[in-house]
């Protein structure tokens, strides 16, 4: 997450890549960028960064999803204005998949112009309260299924392990060592421990990289 | 908090399947329910045993059949359309008195309505769901920690009574991730002697059959599965009561209207006003003992529903002209929210 053109935040479903998606944003854009949120999930209906609509719009950020979001129409469409991620390089562009393998082959129209563009950064958000996610191994694998749906490379990880609205500082604190394994295992940078931002009081200066983020409001 | 896992409501069913020694899920995706589905995938293959999306739900079910025969826990599920779609299925099970758990995480409708989350296949899970004459269990959960803990007491039953435990919830409970602790005792294997197992030549033949060829005999039978749903009614109905023992008004709410139910309540209260909540969590068998018990005090009832009211005929058959029952409700995928409970309950205060 060091400001390159297009940052592209994937994961196993449920890691929270929405929330991280959607604070890079607004922290781009508050640096006088201008910046688009693109919402390419194909796979989930519900959650979605169009939830933010309203915030979004305030802040002048465009949103670049499918104009089927959150309506009763559950078809996996793609953003008509999608090509606007690679084609206009005046934009700083936020890219929130689809969970797992099968939310990242919406990245495959798009990959080919991001590799060739290669000013961009894709980060494995991971939360190791997830199950399926829940070890390295777990990790890896989901990680390597969306590397080869995807045909882009991860360069980087967020650990952003949490059990929603009871996380507690020392669920995060337990998550750090999963994290910095992961890290390892991967060969890949974690650059952040994201923790929503009730929580950044009690963490701050005992965690590394510590990046409070703003969530949607769920039920 | 270390033991806990952050999981969607899906999720839960299908981990807490497994717990319970499920090894064959048959399914066909659809909204809001295609995570069981996905997990099904991803989990099965790696613990020895069988996913199969099948090519429709029709198949799916009778796959369900079939391994039910055989003794072994089974599950699929859906959503409304879907479970239309399962209906036949699940009376032949019902007529060869086969256990399987089934869930139903209920989407607007009717017809191929839409995907937000509504409770308003009440009616098919409580009064039969399809031809013939017989009950599903009916469990509704009203947490992603319920969901599992429901699908583990689901397949228990069904197996001790040999029929179809169905787990009703709506798209909420199904999508909404909540931590969880699948830290729970599976459920107690159970003798199936009616099994189809082979019979090594050394009894004779187990018949897993819903065909009668004399009416005598399916009366007989039908009689017979009809007192087994008394002793259900007797013994297996669930639910919860909240702020009921000075109560005055008393809302009547399961899934996510329950606790849409108790914020409104906790608002209620602090207003002065004396209400609580019966949570059916066994919707068939439904506990009608606890709300007749309840109507000797309470001056009004509300049931707060997802559908265009349902549930509230069992209310009042419970009530049985006692008391006023009043319906508050969002219908479509649409759900109320605490402000509407609440001026239902102080309209039904004044």
């Amino acid at each position: 997450m060091n400001g390159k053109r297009i940052t592209i935040f994937s994961g196993h479903y449920g890691s929270g890549k929405t929330n991280v998606a959607l604070t890079y944003a607004l922290s781009e854009r508050e640096k006088g960028k201008k910046v688009a949120i693109a919402d390419i999930d194909i796979v989930n209906p519900y959650f979605r960064t169009k939830d933010s609509e309203a915030l979004l719009a305030e802040r002048g950020i465009r949103l670049i999803c499918s104009e089927y979001a959150n309506t009763n129409i559950d078809i996996p469409a793609l953003p008509q204005d999608i090509y606007a991620i690679v084609d206009d390089k005046s934009l700083t562009c936020i890219l929130d998949v689809g969970g797992d393998e099968r939310g990242a082959l919406a990245l495959g129209r798009i990959a080919p112009a991001i590799r060739e563009e290669n000013d961009y950064d894709m980060i494995f958000v991971a939360n190791r309260y997830r199950p399926l996610t829940a070890t390295v191994e777990g990790a890896m694998e989901v990680l390597r299924e969306i590397e080869a749906a995807a045909g882009l490379r991860f360069t980087a990880i967020v650990n952003n392990s949490n059990l929603g609205a009871e996380t507690a500082a020392e669920d995060v604190l337990s998550s750090l060592a999963f994290g910095e394994a992961l890290s390892e295992a991967a060969g890949l940078p974690l650059v952040a421990t994201s923790v929503a931002e009730p929580l950044q009081a009690a963490l701050s200066g005992r965690v590394a990289g510590l990046y409070p983020i703003r969530l949607q409001k769920h039920l | 908090m270390a033991d806990k896992v952050l999981m969607k409501g899906n999720e839960a069913i299908a981990e807490a399947a497994i717990l319970a020694g499920c090894r064959h899920y048959f399914g066909y995706p659809i909204t809001p329910q295609t995570e069981i589905a996905a997990y099904m995938a991803k989990r099965m293959p790696k613990i020895g045993g069988t996913f199969l999306q099948a090519e429709s739900e029709i198949a799916a079910i009778n796959m369900v059949y079939g391994v039910s025969a055989t003794g072994k826990r089974v599950m699929t599920s859906s959503s409304s359309p879907g479970i239309s779609l399962k209906g036949e299925g699940i009376s032949y099970l019902a007529g060869a008195d086969l256990p399987a758990l089934v869930v139903n995480v209920q989407r607007g409708g009717p017809g191929l309505g839409g995907i937000q989350p509504s409770q308003s296949d009440y009616f098919q899970a409580t009064k039969g769901g399809a031809h013939g004459d017989f009950h599903m269990l009916v469990l509704a959960p009203a947490s992603v920690q319920e969901m599992a803990e429901l699908t583990v007491k689901g397949f228990d039953l069904a197996d001790k009574y040999r029929m179809t435990a169905m787990i009703l919830a709506d798209g909420t409970m199904g999508q909404m991730m909540e931590p969880v602790s699948l830290d729970f005792a599976a459920g107690e294997p159970v003798e199936k002697p009616w099994a189809v197992t082979g019979t090594k030549m050394a009894r004779p033949h187990n018949i897993v059959n819903s065909l009668f060829l004399k009416p005598e005999a399916l009366e007989k039978t039908n009689f017979e599965r009809f007192e087994r749903y008394e002793r259900i009614k007797e013994t297996e109905v669930m639910y919860e009561e909240y702020m009921m023992e000075d109560a005055e008004i008393c809302v009547v709410a399961f899934g996510i209207a329950s606790r849409v139910s108790k914020n409104a309540i906790n608002e209620a209260r602090a207003q002065g006003i004396k209400v609580g909540l019966i949570r059916p969590i066994t919707l068939w068998p439904f506990p009608e003992k606890a709300i007749a018990k309840a109507a000797e005090k309470c001056k009004k009832f509300i049931s707060v529903e997802l559908s265009m009211g349902q549930m509230i005929e069992d209310v009042r058959l419970a009530v049985n002209g006692k008391a006023p029952v009043t319906l508050c409700n969002r219908t479509g995928g649409m759900i109320p929210a605490p402000e509407q409970v609440l001026a239902a309950i102080t309209d039904a205060a004044k």
